[in-house]
């Protein structure tokens, strides 16, 4: 079968497997549209939890990311992981024990104000919105690449299937999809890592292959630095971070993993304290799958690329003998060459090959003299850096790592396929949670607890429903006309939840004296810091984005780090000069740390 | 509360619940401890130092930093359940 049919069979039986779990699971009250009846086993919980949590940035983009910038990727790999042994020691267990629908819920009982649950439900909105506008983006980047329809075509199919199980089936059907997902898209991950793997190292597993010994006589992880360096970049395994920049971009990812609304979400589905405790535990593993291979595919992806484009003896390989994938993804514009000394070879090392970003600008539909795709930026300056023998000449987008990988190692159609649909997985599983806890804050936290209390059950699963429907249509308006800053916010979706989320709820639980005054403040601050901080270097002066003025040299990426100093610091102080909390939130707080009497979660 | 009706039977429910969260605020702390380590101490504040190191085909504080953190962080949750399902029976606090 050619690769389209196998494609539209994966991604479509795929589609299939959804809905029929969607219809079968479906919602009939407010407690299975918001938490699935609270019924749900830690292990599926995990596995759903998993595929929540892993987006199409986790799927598509992070081994990409890793294998162009080594050892300073890592604090991608600490920090989406080290954040859930925050959540599972200082988060969940209590949370779930508190037993409610909602992280505002919490925030606004457990600092018995509105004020506080609508700063909580805006935060919510936000940081969801800007996650959720990237996966829809993704689903349609991966239609558009490998089932040759129109971007934004994609992005309303997509629409349409997460419309349809996320809007009748809620949380509950959410709950099992994500299920069938996390199994679709760690089956199309793991089988194109095995299979270079064992081409590369002869072991079988991407974990150990890494420290894998090849015919040379050296490890993967010495040869693959031996060949950068001698392109002119710095060593695979060497940091050029600053330690204190390392240190607070691993912090923020860390803290604004514990304090993301839809992961936390996810532990108010399970039976039980203790479930939500062993949850977090499967949930880890089954990323730790994941993430521990992420590592092996961007090294040996990067090992791979160098020595295809540079040939054997190193002096690159001639356009017109280049394989078929390098063509493919020219036409789809991930990559892009421009022969800077003019010798019709394409060569990769260190440097830009185009003016601007780097990135090429291509000339329409137009060819270059030995058949590639014409530029409009070519850089004709470009010269070769440090022991580089060649300037570089070509622009490879990180995103390749992971899509291309099956043609690069030669895999059949079929596990080319399969990426495809592990693919859109990863990216509805996430946009499908996400939805979710968008229309919980506007049908639960604003309408049932805030301006309308008096609506009935049925009304509210209706409003739950509606919401989801209007977030639903935002998301893909957002996923057909990208606004260009997206891309640069979700990245930091993460500091935000760390400068707001992470402290209160923190504070909210361990410290019994942290009262409304203080919990606000804190919150604001945090937020505000964080936020103008992010504004500031990313769209008023984007020039001076770089070490020489930032503050404490911590980047944008680190900020919220410092942002959730500051809220912690401002909450403390405030709270110390205002009266303590009542005498039956401070109640409340003992009752959330004994597990015996959770329940399962209730409405008041 | 509950928390009360779960103690009450040996008198001091209020100190029982004192104590039992003493515990877990200690395990919370020594697990807390062993992540920081592993994770900031192992992957970025000592990189270096550790880099020096050669660990089955790595240098070690990358492999802290890339595989190795991700595999403890695994097994401080798992270990952190079950040390806490204890404390619970222990307590009187199970559901």
């Amino acid at each position: 079968m050619d690769l389209q049919t196998l494609t539209y069979l994966f991604v479509g039986g795929s589609f299939a497997l959804y809905i029929g779990i969607a219809i079968y699971m479906r919602a009939g009250s407010t407690k299975e549209f918001y938490i699935a009846g609270g019924g749900v086993h830690p292990l599926a919980n995990g596995m759903a939890t998993a595929a929540d949590w892993m987006s199409a940035a986790s799927f598509i983009s992070l081994a990409g990311i890793i294998s162009f910038m080594g050892s300073d990727g890592t604090g991608y790999l600490m920090g989406w992981t080290g954040g859930y042994v925050l959540l599972a020691l200082l988060l969940a267990p209590y949370l779930r024990k508190f037993g409610k629908f909602t992280v505002p819920d919490f925030v606004g009982d457990r600092y018995y104000s509105s004020t506080a649950r609508i700063v909580a439900v805006i935060c919510v909105i936000f940081i969801s919105f800007t996650y959720v506008a990237g996966q829809m983006r993704g689903v349609g980047i991966v239609f558009s690449r490998f089932l040759e329809v129109d971007v934004n075509t994609g992005v309303v199919i997509g629409m349409a299937v997460v419309f349809f199980y996320a809007v009748l089936g809620g949380m509950k059907g959410i709950t099992y999809t994500q299920v069938a997902q996390y199994c679709v898209l760690i089956f199309a991950f793991t089988v194109p890592a095995v299979f270079l793997t064992y081409q590369i190292t002869g072991h079988v597993l991407p974990q150990t292959g890494l420290g894998a010994t090849l015919d040379s006589g050296q490890s993967v992880l010495a040869t693959l630095d031996g060949l950068v360096t001698d392109l002119g970049f710095k060593e695979y395994t060497e940091g050029r971070k600053s330690t204190i920049d390392m240190f607070f971009i691993t912090a923020a990812l860390m803290c604004g993993t514990a304090g993301l609304p839809h992961v936390i979400v996810r532990f108010f589905t399970v039976p039980k304290v203790k479930d939500a405790r062993t949850s977090a535990g499967w949930a880890l593993l089954f990323i730790a799958i994941l993430y521990t291979a992420v590592p092996a595919v961007a090294a040996m992806g990067r090992v791979n690329l160098i020595n295809t484009v540079n040939g054997a003896d190193g002096t690159g390989t001639s356009y017109t003998e280049m394989p078929a994938w390098f063509k493919n993804w020219e036409n789809s514009g991930l990559i892009g060459w421009n022969d800077v000394n003019g010798d019709g070879k394409v060569q990769y090392a260190n440097g830009k090959a185009f003016t601007g970003k780097g990135k090429p600008v291509f000339d329409g539909d137009n060819r270059g003299p030995n058949g590639e795709r014409a530029v409009t930026n070519a850089n004709t300056e470009a010269k070769p850096i440090g022991k580089a023998p060649f300037a570089n000449e070509v622009y490879v987008d990180r995103d390749i790592m992971v899509l291309a990988n099956p043609e690069i190692a030669n895999l059949p159609n079929w596990v080319i396929a399969l990426v495809a649909a592990g693919g859109v997985a990863a990216a509805l599983s996430t946009a499908a949670g996400l939805l979710l806890v968008i229309s919980t804050a506007v049908s639960h936290d604003l309408l049932k607890k805030t301006f309308a209390p008096n609506i009935s059950e049925k009304q509210e699963l209706l409003a739950a429903r509606g919401a989801a429907v209007v977030a639903i249509t935002i998301a893909g308006l957002f996923g057909i006309y990208p606004p260009g800053f997206v891309a640069q916010v979700v990245a930091f979706a993460f500091g935000l939840a760390a400068a707001s989320f992470f402290p209160v709820i923190l504070m909210g639980i361990f410290y019994k004296r942290m009262n409304k005054e203080g919990a606000i403040a804190g919150m604001s601050v945090g937020l505000a810091f964080t936020f103008s901080y992010i504004v500031y270097f990313k769209f008023i002066a984007p020039g001076d984005n770089n070490a020489d003025h930032w503050l404490l040299g911590v980047s944008p990426e680190g900020i919220g780090t410092l942002g959730m100093i500051f809220n912690f610091v401002v909450a403390l102080v405030v709270s110390s000069v205002t009266p303590p909390p009542p005498a039956e939130i401070q109640q409340i707080v003992e009752d959330i740390r004994v597990p015996r009497g959770a329940g399962t979660a209730h409405a008041h | 509360m509950s928390a009360e009706k779960a103690v009450s039977s040996d008198g001091g429910a209020q100190s029982r619940a004192q104590e039992y969260w003493k515990a877990n605020l200690k395990i919370i702390l020594s697990f807390l401890v062993v992540w920081f380590v592993v994770s900031y101490g192992c992957g970025i504040l000592f990189i270096d130092q550790l880099n020096t190191i050669p660990f089955f085909g790595f240098k070690l504080g990358f492999w802290f930093a890339q595989q190795g953190s991700i595999f403890v962080f695994v097994g401080l949750i798992v270990a952190y359940a079950i040390r806490m399902n204890k404390l619970d029976e222990e307590f009187d606090v199970h559901e």
